[in-house]
């Protein structure tokens, strides 16, 4: 067996979701090579090679892959992976863009955000917003997988010293290009990552009072998302939205503020170590999930919380 | 500009599922069924595309089970032309992709808009698959399109925060939750949408094998999270959260 894991990066740096994936790659078994794809990323590379449990780094570093655009990556992976066992990306918006064209490509069906690896052709995936739990063999040529990577403790990202090839593949597909981007600033923690999340609901009335959970988060480390009631009512940017069809956490610690626990919503959040609610409505469903719950006014609660933690 | 667009029928979004005794799969007895919201979405974008001028005629598909026929008039009621239903049961995303591929192919659309993802396989696959059998260029999780002189831009929403690329025509765009607010249909389009055509086929039609190749062996539900307690005021919590539960 031999798996081949692809890297997700800035062209910078490697991000930490990568490890998770080495993880589930080594729950498979077999060698694992990793593929950086990317403009200018002689660093992730570097860094890539330095993973634990890796046997080798492939690097192609070209313009056409500087955006990551799912054309020009596609073939790419789709073209080096074809003698490996598996194929892993992480399920960020990046693995799921270009991944399923990889599996279309090589004739494949993929299976789409493992959360376990039984054996090397059996996984289980959430299915139904998290209702149920499917098991799925895939005994493909290929097997064609993205990993949830809050359900893979990360392997360590030092202490291997891989060899890294530079490979001379270089193809712009020509359908698409980059045309900009606006990506958030922030100096908090990531959500996907962050061991402390506080999320703002549609309780939370305007973007300005989530201020107050920025100071909370502030405090306690923490990282702010919010339900879709809240993103799509405008208080804050698509990228906070925690759920079933936004972001997947899992952190120690998830504090919902003026979220009602619709199962979507829950789908992003359940498996959090600690989940407190802070809800008006005594019969807000989240209680049903929360190890504590505070029947509040949320406008009292929250300063109250910054003070005291 | 010809708009293909395709239209799920799943369980509708307000129903929790219960998996079936047996753990063959999740019981869909007596429950309500509707179009996926993604798809509603899709739908609602080729409709104003119509409206701008930029769209002529608009082609609905679904691949599934004869009920599915309610999904594509839903989808002629909110202002889709005509609807073509594959009639197949439990069709997995390659098969899905190969089968509007072969569409495709006979109706030449300019654009083809897919939700990002189906809330029952929750796959998030069958656009980019499609995609990459056409070789087309693929605008996924899209939170606005604009179609100008041959090509289309796309605003796609990503973890980082928000993307923009632009694609050649033809292309494949699937829509996020922001692209739009679909409408609902009105009483005279329901009765009109009865009038409009929808062909019936069946995979064999067009040569594709849509034999899953991908098994489940098995769907549990997933562990339960106990309920916790109440706590009576901020300062509690806060103790709870340090001594008890030691995460902060
Ligand atoms: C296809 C699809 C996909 C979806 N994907 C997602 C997803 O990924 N993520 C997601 O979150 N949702 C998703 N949803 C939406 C989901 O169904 C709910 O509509 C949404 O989660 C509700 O957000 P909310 O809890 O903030 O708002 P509401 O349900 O309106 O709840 C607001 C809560 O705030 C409380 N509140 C109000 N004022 C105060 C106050 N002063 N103090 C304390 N509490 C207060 C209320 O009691 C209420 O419980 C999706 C829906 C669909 C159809
Ligand atoms: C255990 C289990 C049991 C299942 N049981 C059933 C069942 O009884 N009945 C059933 O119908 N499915 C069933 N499915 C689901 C079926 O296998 C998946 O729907 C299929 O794999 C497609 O995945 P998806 O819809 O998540 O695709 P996605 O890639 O998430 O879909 C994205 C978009 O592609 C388009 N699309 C996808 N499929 C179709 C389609 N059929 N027609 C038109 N457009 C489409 C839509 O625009 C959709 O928004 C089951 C799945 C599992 C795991």
């Amino acid at each position: 067996m031999s798996v081949l894991v692809y890297a997700e990066h800035d062209n910078a740096s490697l991000k930490g979701v990568t490890l998770n994936t080495v993880a589930a790659a080594q729950a498979i078994g077999g060698d694992i090579t990793v593929l950086v794809a990317g403009a200018g990323c002689g660093a992730v590379a570097e860094e890539a090679a330095k993973i634990a449990g890796v046997a080798k780094v492939l690097v192609a570093d070209d313009a056409a892959y500087e955006h990551q655009l799912a054309e020009n990556v596609a073939d790419l992976v789709a073209e080096v992976g074809k003698g490996y066992s598996h194929i892993l990306a992480p399920a960020t918006t990046s693995g799921k863009n270009f991944l399923p064209r990889v599996a279309a490509l090589l004739d494949v069906q993929m299976v789409s955000e493992i959360s376990a690896v039984v054996n090397a052709t059996t996984f289980q995936r959430p299915i139904y917003a998290g209702n149920a739990i499917a098991t799925v063999e895939s005994s493909q040529e290929t097997n064609v997988l993205t990993v949830r990577g809050t359900s893979f403790d990360p392997v360590a990202a030092e202490g291997g010293s891989a060899e890294v090839e530079n490979l001379s593949v270089s193809k712009d597909a020509g359908v698409s290009s980059f045309v900009g981007e606006e990506l958030a600033k922030s100096d908090r923690p990531e959500l996907t990552a962050a061991k402390v999340v506080i999320s703002g609901g549609r309780g939370m009335q305007n973007g300005d009072n989530f201020e107050m959970l920025y100071k909370v988060a502030d405090k306690l480390g923490a990282a702010v998302g919010a339900s879709r009631a809240a993103v799509d009512a405008g208080f804050v940017p698509n990228d906070m939205q925690v759920g079933q069809t936004g972001k997947i956490v899992a952190p120690q610690l998830y504090v919902a503020v003026g979220i009602s626990g619709a199962i979507q919503h829950l789908a992003g959040m359940k498996d959090s170590k600690v989940i407190v609610a802070i809800n008006k409505d005594e019969e807000a469903p989240i209680f049903q999930v929360a190890d504590y719950g505070l029947v509040a006014d949320l406008f009292e609660a929250v300063p109250e919380l910054e003070k005291l933690v | 500009m010809k708009v293909l667009v395709a239209v799920k029928r799943v369980v509708d979004y307000n129903v929790k599922v219960r998996v079936a005794a047996d753990h063959s799969g999740v019981d869909l007895t007596n429950v309500k069924m509707a179009m996926n919201p993604f798809c509603e979405i899709a739908v609602e974008e080729a409709v104003r595309l119509k409206e701008k001028g930029v769209a002529t005629e608009i082609v609905a598909v679904a691949v599934g089970p004869k009920e599915a026929q309610e999904q594509i008039r839903t989808a002629l009621a909110l202002g889709a032309d005509r609807g073509i239903l594959v009639e197949a049961a439990d069709v997995q995303p390659l098969g899905v992709a190969k089968l509007l591929k072969a569409i495709v192919d006979e109706e030449k659309p300019e654009l083809v808009i897919l939700g990002k993802q189906a809330i029952d396989g929750d796959n998030n696959q069958t656009g980019q698959m499609l995609a990459a059998l056409t070789g087309m260029g693929q605008g996924t999780f899209a939170s606005e399109v604009n179609v100008a002189d041959g090509s289309v831009k796309v605003t796609r929403e990503i973890d980082g925060g928000l993307q923009t690329v632009d694609l050649k025509l033809p292309a494949v765009v699937t829509t996020d939750l922001r692209l739009n607010e679909p409408r609902y249909a009105s009483l005279p389009n329901i009765m009109k949408a009865k009038k409009k055509p929808l062909d019936m086929k069946s995979p064999g039609d067009f040569g594709v094998d849509v034999t899953p190749l991908v098994k489940t062996v098995k769907v549990e539900p997933p562990a339960e999270r106990q309920a916790g307690i109440k706590v009576a005021d901020v300062a509690e919590l806060v103790d709870k959260l340090k001594n008890e539960a030691k995460v902060i």
